[in-house]
């Protein structure tokens, strides 16, 4: 503890750690204040949303924004909990089927020592930077080839090869000591066993890690080019049309916002230290 | 001569085996790797195979792909105004949201890493949620909405700073400087992540040291430890941001509209999605997206050799 404080006093300035209080306070409000903003439109009843000069915080919270959201959803001819079951399916089966894809992939690419795994990685590693855009039209003739246009494989199955995904769990799988994966050989433990019952849970932030990135991207995957039937799309999309609907909608658009973003950001606030964890091997060595 | 050539060629042919034997023992590993090396090359590397194959064609979807050489590109590059308007505004929104974005993370990271624990996971929470809050980001399209009822337009006319409201999304004057605080503002992304986590598992004691030997003040510290130390995560905040800053397109469809007043607000991927969604010329569109896609690992090449410098 001494010797913590002794090294603050290094090169830092009373003044100099105010003003980096003062400056994170600052830029953390502009990050934070538009969040808010959203909530607190979500709580508005219709007179707030349209007085002038508006105000930032509401006044009178309803849960009018909400119920109407309810209302609008349950007039539509496709039921919203189809919306919700077709996004929590998509999300669950693609995370699952990621994690376990990727972590495979990952240990041998970490641990292992067949010819071609240097050259596969960097690949990989190449391959980060591949915008989804960029991949979006050949995806789309590759899936019609398939004929996977209009089913949700079109959405899972790509996810669950996420470059990134890998990446991150071979740079944490690194990382354990390979001690322990030849006693498991020694101990006659198959190449599978030594996986299942040493490598997964050890990695278990890497593979946290991957769940939070995966479930990000399929909870907002809106999937419209490949999926075209009404009960099949997904609810970021059917929140989209809600939004479209113009002014008369800017509260229950507002409500959209807020329940679509609480999902990550609770997934993120709660698994925070794993990531934390598995961030710090992530790095690209050259 | 033909035996130097034979001593090479049972070389070669002798490596090859050793290399086979090798792969044949290491059946089980190659097994591990295949689900993802099938999708992974399914859907990640043969689109942009296919892409580059197809931006040599003239190819609607309905009738086969017709080979038309270069003419996709020359016709990208002089003829097509709107091309170079969304390739102009890219390079503004990448040159001004890739840098200031990624040494906003760092900067931010720097300094969140300073703070107690607590304060500083609350810390974390608050930088980073703006980039994982899916599209909340179209609330400020009401924060900038174009009437009197926009929370900004109201603020400044309440100030007396303007008397009308300002069209802030449709008007071409304003649209740019708009997207671009939306973007900064969402930019710090897993790269920001990586480098709190490299912060906080760097050796304290090699800090010390650098004390001893006679660093002066933070920033020494900064140039001459913390940066080296940190290159690897510095190297993949970079790729994450060039990715982000070259792929804009969603913010700017979602704020400015698609397509955008005087097309003022038009990026290559927009571009790009108007002639693959809209128009169904696959075979330019595909040729918009090798450009891009070449630019940016150009891009990254550049980058990367920067950061070789770093610290030393």
């Amino acid at each position: 503890m001494t010797k913590r404080r002794k090294k603050r006093q290094l090169g830092r300035s009373t003044a100099g750690n105010a003003a980096i209080y003062v400056f994170l306070a600052i830029a953390g409000a502009f990050m934070l204040l538009p969040l808010v903003y959203a909530v607190s439109n979500a709580f508005k009843p219709l007179d707030e949303l349209f007085v002038f000069p508006p105000r930032f915080f509401v006044k009178n919270p309803t849960l009018d924004n909400f119920a109407d959201l309810f209302t609008i959803m349950s007039q539509s001819w496709v039921p919203f909990s189809r919306y919700l079951f077709n996004t929590l399916f998509i999300t669950v089966t693609g995370t699952i089927g990621c994690v376990i894809i990727t972590s495979m992939g990952a240990y041998v690419i970490a641990k292992g020592n067949f010819p071609g795994r240097s050259l596969i990685f960097k690949i990989i590693v190449t391959s980060l930077m591949f915008s989804g855009y960029v991949t979006a039209i050949p995806n789309y003739l590759i899936m019609a080839d398939l004929g996977w246009i209009d089913t949700y494989w079109a959405v899972i199955v790509p996810a669950m090869g996420m470059p990134m995904g890998l990446f991150l769990s071979k740079q944490f799988m690194e990382g354990i000591p390979d001690v322990l994966l030849e006693a498991a050989k020694i101990d006659g433990s198959s190449e599978w066993a030594t996986f299942w019952n040493i490598i997964m849970p050890m990695s278990k932030p890497a593979w946290v890690t991957v769940i939070i990135f995966s479930v990000q991207g399929l909870w907002n995957a809106k999937a419209s080019n490949f999926i075209f039937s009404e009960e099949l799309k997904t609810l970021p999309y059917a929140l989209q049309q809600i939004m479209n609907g113009g002014v008369a909608r800017t509260g229950v658009a507002s409500a959209v916002t807020v329940i679509m973003m609480i999902v990550p950001i609770l997934t993120f606030v709660l698994s925070q230290s794993n990531v934390m964890e598995t961030m710090a091997s992530s790095g690209i060595k050259d | 001569m033909s035996k130097g050539f034979d001593t090479f060629r049972d070389m070669t042919r002798s490596k090859l085996k050793t290399t086979w034997r090798r792969m044949k023992k290491s059946k089980s590993q190659y097994l591990f790797l295949l689900p993802f090396l099938i999708i992974f090359a399914g859907f990640y590397i043969a689109p942009v195979a296919v892409s580059i194959f197809y931006s040599f064609t003239y190819y609607n979807i309905f009738q086969p792909p017709i080979y038309i050489g270069l003419r996709n590109y020359v016709n990208l590059f002089l003829a097509d105004e709107v091309f170079l308007i969304a390739l102009k505004n890219t390079f503004i929104i990448a040159a001004i949201t890739g840098p200031i974005g990624y040494l906003a993370s760092f900067v931010f990271a720097w300094l969140i890493n300073e703070l107690p624990k607590t304060l500083r996971t609350i810390a974390v929470v608050i930088f980073y949620a703006p980039t994982i809050s899916g599209q909340v980001y179209l609330i400020w399209g009401i924060m900038f909405s174009g009437d009197a009822y926009g929370y900004v337009n109201a603020f400044l006319m309440n100030l007396g700073l303007i008397d009308s409201p300002v069209q802030w999304l449709t008007d071409p004057n304003y649209i740019m400087p708009v997207i671009l605080l939306v973007i900064l503002w969402m930019s710090l992304g897993s790269g920001f992540l990586a480098f709190i986590a490299g912060l906080q598992g760097l050796d304290r004691s090699q800090i010390e040291a650098c004390y001893i030997d006679g660093c002066q003040n933070r920033w020494q510290e900064l140039w001459y430890v913390v940066l080296p130390n940190m290159k690897p995560m510095l190297l993949f905040g970079a790729v994450m941001s060039i990715t982000q800053s070259f792929g804009v397109a969603d913010v700017t469809m979602a704020l400015a509209g698609f397509p955008s007043t005087d097309y003022a607000a038009e990026t290559v991927v927009t571009h790009l999605i108007d002639y693959g969604s809209v128009r169904f010329d696959m075979g330019y569109a595909s040729a918009i997206a090798t450009v891009l896609f070449m630019t940016m690992i150009l891009c990254n090449k550049i980058v990367q050799s920067l950061l070789k410098k770093v610290g030393n």
